[in-house]
């Protein structure tokens, strides 16, 4: 033997083709794990047993009506942030801006409500708020695609900073609009009144923005998947150069899907000021910009799919923020465990696209050993 | 005449004397936003765009926190404090964390493969979490009143001016010689990450693994191992600057969430600053002066304006942003791998 | 030459791509001071050859000597430690680092970049080239890369060179002054082969020329004492009878009128040279010339895809004879012209299909505007897609398999029967059959047969000469960017078209004149090269 070639110990290759259900086997798999470490972590740190643990997820998440209720006006509007960006992302247009585009929507529904309650009925004001929201969220979209399809400006990093000047514009008016003076908050607005809140459903706050968000699912899975936009949005986020051998304008569908995406993005601030909590602060959004970036890519761009993966963050952060405070731990635990899981999420989507050949000893050196 | 003379030389005088007291402040609220960026720099030039930077800095600040927490705990005489202890544990946890973090960061992008701008929004989530968590956790051990933690003699070491008391008296000294030593570490970071970058094999290896994963892999540098340093080497940079922020600025006071978004202002920093930390050690006086300006800047009738002064970082960075995109010149792009995972096999 | 030992030696080396027999029992020897061409066609084994030397593939079987010692080269670092550099097509450098910095890419000493530097200076000095070693690459010119990646191999101490087509990329001004480098390093002593299908190249740079064809090592001649068309004899090989059908023309009529095409490509250099010719409905026009010729640029400028320089004109003829120009407009704007045009693009999977849709999916790329206001039509494209199997045999597992997951000839059937569904007046191809086996291809010739029967005007660019002469009406030849000559498919002759393709015009320098003054109003630069 002269040559004496130092083999790497596995190789890494691209999966072919794999039966359906192998993805979601990995993925179930990933979360199993993931629960798994979630719970020792949780032990450790209450020293509780696991199963107690669970449940006290289940009850913070789904205990009473009205907590089940908060739970699912959380999924609703984490999953209308998420369905937001979504047509992005197929496009591989970056857009973590949906905190800034939501932001503005809230901005835009709140400064309707104040400003306009003594001229308009309210059936008119929430559609002025609506109208105003999809605009001030479509052009806080829309900036960045402009600089994006004409000089590729980076994206990412453009509709980051986005974000910062809306959450310090909405700062300002709320001190504009602050009272009592010197308070530095908006109260909640038309208390009295209740101008330009939405109507409650079934007797119950939140539910019509919860079917609002269904609703805009179903047209978003109909747009994505059976609409031309759509179509030329997956053709352009797969390939520019065949989308310009078809004669589709790249540049075009880059800020019109940018603008969608802003739009809705607004539809989500004007649901959280005029359905949840008819007030303007600066973390009205609540990070959810950011979490809908996980949401979407985690559910493969679908939808539907989305449903589930918003309904599996909130479900940790309320079931742990249950365990926090029934085991006076910290607030912030359900953020560590949030974290947790999305890693191994992240992390699992490698197994499901490559494959990992272990060196195989060559007949040679069996016999030689031998 | 000579009344307007002297109102115009009072005028100066005034404003030079506003100026000695500022630019401390700034430089203070800049440090930060330098060890970020000076992390960030180093990991965006290997092509890894880090979105955890801000959680990586939190996670920085409150291991070393906990590190001096407990070295603090367990002297029996509070005086008996030795110096270098004290600013070592807390160093050396602060980098164990963040170290920590980098190669989470590292082990899903680089070995696994996943997407960048996930992993890292989801390193924040984390990093926030854990710095609140365990500074809650530490806020309920010391049964206190308020809601944070004080190391006051721990930071006594960090925030003590390097170059001693009495030469702070004149201006010179209270705007270069007033800090704690962790600022002029900044700068020498900085300024050693620049020349690394720049003049150094190492630099020259690391800038193609970022640029142009493929040309350096075809020159046998060795690409993973590239990305993971870079990336971990940057993290606990960042890290440092969690640190900084709590022992020196904060007074050794931790209370949760007070970090806020300095995190994301050091990501603005490194497109301010077009990749170069060298340029972050004036930027982020700039950076520190335009986030405290809204205390100084004339407010009228409107308190609220102070609001939109505190917009400038932001604006100022997309400026710069969409001037270097639409100047085009190739020295001020991003590094053109940023954010894209490298996989041989593929073409 | 017997007493010097060769700097590299050959021996019955094979190599194979799973039943593709790259190599076959190849013998070659190159010696220190000397220049070796290695001729072949597309496809002929040159470059697979070439990177066994450089550590990129292993060979199969057989051995390699480097001066006259038996080595085995694993790995590219293996084989720079054995003195070979091999310059690629594709110039692996980083755009905006200085040419200084890309040499010293990967090396481990210190880095010293004034030292690099001046080792960079006398290199250039040594050997004549004219690079500023402070200069950004992004500034450079095609050429001016291709000589920093020369000089990267001879600063990293190598003495046998291989450079892969090194002039497919040149202008021929910067051609001239490779070869005087060329020169000049075989002067000092390197042994180099450079691979190349260029006739006049291999008679103006090369002391030896050894020819291969389909793997095999046909034989090496002292280029002194070979002639143009022995080497080409040697090429090309004997018509083989292929059994392509060809139908008599269908009422040719014009249909597509190319006058004075002139195209440049992004960095500036011309790639069509005013071109002009007719492509007749009922016809098969192909399209002959050595790779990168401009057949591309052609197609594309056509389908709207492309750029041209003022003064070109491509017109659409309609059935009763009004011209429709088609310069300036973009594919979606011809479509609304009523100009039913199809192209299948030389890149199936980056251009003319997506990868990662499924075969309904990607029927739609061109029919998805039609029917609805909002919504697609999704019935169509899979009623288009069920058709397109059924009809030819294309085996996929189902409908919606993604068709990067096929192999290369059903992806290659699902292109074209997409292309031909929308009963195109005009079709244009590019390497239609590349990579495919001979069943797939027959299918392929069968179903553009089919389209010249209904009328359609083809443009067939192609790289075998047999198939151009058995399956076209008409083979036009480009050389260069230039119309060398247009001939009639039946009775063409292979070794003629050959030299055509090498040099404008074929056969001698009259006839080339006479052809030039006929079809284009070129310079007769080409014409005046003598033999």
């Amino acid at each position: 033997m002269s040559e004496k070639k130092r083999e790497p110990l596995f190789h890494i290759s691209k999966r072919g083709e794999t039966p359906w259900y192998f993805a979601w086997i990995v993925r179930i798999v990933a979360i199993i794990l993931a629960l798994l470490v979630c719970s020792v972590i949780s032990v450790v740190m209450t020293e509780k047993n696991p199963f107690e643990i669970y449940n006290y997820m289940y009850k913070g998440a789904f205990g009473r009506a009205d907590k089940t209720l908060v739970t699912f006006r959380d999924v609703a509007m984490l999953l209308c942030i998420s369905l937001a960006v979504t047509p992005a992302f197929k496009m591989k247009f970056w857009n973590i801006g949906g905190e800034g585009q939501a932001l503005m929507g809230c901005l835009a529904s709140a400064a309707c409500m104040i400003l306009l309650k003594d001229t308009l009925p309210s059936w008119l004001l929430i559609v002025v708020m609506l109208i105003s929201s999809i605009v001030a969220g479509a052009i806080w979209g829309g900036i960045p695609a402009l600089f994006k399809a004409k000089w590729n400006t980076n994206e990412t990093l453009f509709t980051l900073m986005m974000n910062y000047v809306a959450t310090q514009l909405v700062a300002f008016f709320c001190i504009m609009w602050e009272s009592p003076k010197g308070s530095g908050k908006i109260p909640v607005i038309n208390q009295r009144t209740r101008i330009g809140w939405l109507p409650e459903l079934f007797g119950e706050k939140y539910v019509f923005g919860i079917l609002v968000v269904l609703v805009i699912c179903i047209l978003m899975y109909f747009y994505l998947n059976y609409s031309k936009h759509g179509y030329e949005i997956s053709v352009v986020g797969e390939s520019q150069r065949t989308a310009q051998y078809v004669g589709i304008k790249v540049e075009k569908v880059i800020i019109r899907t940018m603008l969608l995406s802003g739009a809705v993005c607004g539809i989500a601030g004007f649901l959280l000021v005029s359905g949840n909590d008819h007030t303007l602060t600066t973390t009205l959004v609540d990070g959810r910009g950011f979490t809908a970036v996980m949401v979407s890519w985690l559910a493969k761009f679908n939808p539907f799919f989305m449903i589930l993966t918003s309904l599996l963050l909130v479900f940790l952060t309320r079931g742990a923020s249950e365990i926090s405070k029934k085991m006076q731990l910290n607030e912030a635990f359900p953020e560590i465990l949030t974290g947790i899981i999305l890693f191994f999420i992240i992390g699992c989507e490698f197994f499901i696209a490559y494959k990992i050949n272990f060196r195989k000893r060559t007949v040679k050196e069996e016999t030689l050993n031998a | 005449m000579h009344n307007a003379y002297f109102d115009a030389l009072g005028a100066v005088t005034a404003f030079l004397t506003f100026l000695v007291t500022f630019i401390p402040r700034a430089v203070v609220q800049g440090i930060p936003l330098l060890f970020g960026s000076t992390g960030e720099i180093l990991t965006e030039k290997s092509g890894n765009l880090n979105l955890g930077i801000p959680g990586i800095m939190y996670v920085g600040g409150i291991c070393g926190v906990i590190g001096s927490f407990f070295y603090e705990q367990s002297l029996v005489d509070p005086a008996a404090m030795n110096g270098l202890l004290a600013v070592l544990i807390p160093i050396a946890c602060c980098l164990l964390g963040s170290l920590l973090m980098g190669l989470i960061y590292c082990f899903l992008t680089v070995t696994l493969r996943a997407n960048q701008n996930v992993t890292g929004l989801a390193m924040t989530t984390f990093g926030v979490g854990v710095g609140n968590f365990f500074g809650g956790s530490l806020i309920k051990l010391t049964d206190s009143e308020v809601p944070s933690i004080a190391l006051s003699r721990t930071s006594e070491f960090f925030h003590r001016p390097i170059f001693g008391k009495a030469v702070t008296e004149n201006w010179f000294g209270q705007i270069f010689l007033s800090y704690g030593f962790m600022v002029y570490l900044a700068i020498i970071v900085a300024l050693v990450t620049a020349f690394v970058l720049k003049r150094t094999r190492t630099g020259l290896h690391l800038r193609a693994v970022g640029e142009n994963p493929n040309t350096a892999d075809a020159a046998s540098i060795n690409v993973t191992r590239y990305k993971y340093v870079a990336t971990c080497i940057g993290s606990m940079i960042a890290g440092l600057g969690g640190l900084y922020y709590v022992m020196d600025y904060a007074s050794g006071v931790w209370s949760n969430n007070a970090f806020g978004d300095r995190g994301w202002l050091a990501i603005a920093l490194v497109i301010f600053t077009i990749w170069r930390s060298n340029v972050g050690v004036l930027s982020s006086v700039l950076f520190g002066g335009l986030y405290i300006l809204h205390l100084y800047l004339p407010i009228g009738r409107y308190p609220a304006v102070k609001e939109l002064y505190k917009m400038l970082p932001y604006v100022v960075t997309i400026i710069v942003l969409c001037i270097t995109s639409l100047r085009k010149k190739r020295e001020d792009q991003p590094p053109q791998s940023l954010g894209l995972p490298y996989f041989r096999e593929e073409r | 030459m017997n007493q010097t030992t060769a700097a590299v030696s050959v021996r019955n080396v094979t190599k194979r791509f799973g039943s593709v027999l790259a190599n076959d029992k190849v013998c070659l020897d190159v010696y220190r001071g000397e220049i070796l061409a290695l001729l072949g066609e597309n496809g002929s084994g040159k470059t697979t050859l070439m990177n066994m030397l450089s550590g990129i593939y292993y060979p199969d079987e057989g051995e390699i000597f480097i001066d006259g010692k038996p080595v085995t080269i694993t790995s590219p670092k293996e084989s720079f430690r054995l003195g070979i550099g091999m310059i690629h097509q594709h110039f692996k450098l980083v755009d905006v680092f200085t040419a200084a910095e890309n040499i010293v890419l990967g090396l481990k000493e210190k880095l010293d970049m004034k030292a690099a530097i001046s080792k960079i200076e006398k290199i250039c000095a040594d050997y004549g080239f004219e690079v500023d070693p402070r200069q950004k690459v992004y500034d450079m010119s095609v050429s001016q890369k291709q000589t920093i990646e020369i000089i990267k191999v001879l600063y990293r101490g190598a003495d046998i060179l291989i450079l892969d087509e090194p002039t497919a990329v040149l202008t021929p001004q910067e051609t001239d002054k490779l070869f005087a480098i060329l020169s000049n390093m075989r002067d000092a002593g390197k042994a180099i082969i450079i691979i190349t299908h260029k006739m006049h190249e291999v008679q103006a740079i090369s002391d030896r020329v050894a020819v291969l064809r389909k793997g095999q090592y046909i034989g090496d001649v002292r280029t002194a004492t070979a002639t143009a068309q022995e080497l080409t004899d040697m090429m090309v090989g004997h018509s083989v009878s292929l059994n392509i059908e060809r139908s008599e023309p269908v009422n040719p009529r014009p249909r597509i009128e190319v006058k004075n095409l002139t195209v440049r490509n992004e960095e500036g250099a011309i790639k069509l040279d005013n071109v002009s010719f007719t492509a007749n409905s009922g016809e098969i026009l192909g399209i002959a010339g050595i790779a990168g010729s401009g057949q591309k640029e052609l197609l594309e400028a056509i389908a709207g895809l492309q750029p041209v320089e003022p003064g070109s004109s491509i017109a659409y003829i309609e059935d009763d004879g009004t011209p429709d120009e088609l310069v300036g407009k973009d594919p979606l704007a011809i479509q609304d012209m009523g100009v039913s045009l199809s192209f299948v693009p030389e890149d199936r999977l980056g251009m003319g299909l997506v990868g990662n849709m499924d075969l309904s999916d990607n029927m739609m790329l061109r029919t998805f505007r039609k029917g609805g206001v909002f919504f697609t039509d999704r019935k169509r494209p899979r009623k288009i897609a069920e058709n397109v199997v059924k009809e030819l045999e294309v085996s996929t597992p189902s409908l919606s398999t993604p068709v990067r997951r096929l192999s290369g000839g059903n992806v290659q059937k699902v292109l074209v029967g997409r292309e031909i569904t929308s009963a195109p007046k005009v079709l244009l191809t590019a390497y239609a059959v590349r990579g495919l086996d001979i069943n797939s291809s027959y299918t392929i010739y069968n179903l553009i047969n089919d389209q010249k029967k209904r009328g359609v005007a083809v443009v067939y660019v192609g790289e075998d000469l047999d198939v151009l002469i058995e399956l076209c009406d008409w083979i036009l030849v480009l050389c260069g960017g230039k119309v060398s000559g247009i001939v009639s498919g039946r009775g063409a002759d292979k070794q003629e078209i050959g030299l055509m393709m090498t040099r404008i015009g074929g056969l001698t320098p009259e006839q080339a004149a006479d052809i030039l003054k006929n079809e284009t109003a070129a310079t007769e630069a080409g014409g005046a090269e003598n033999e």
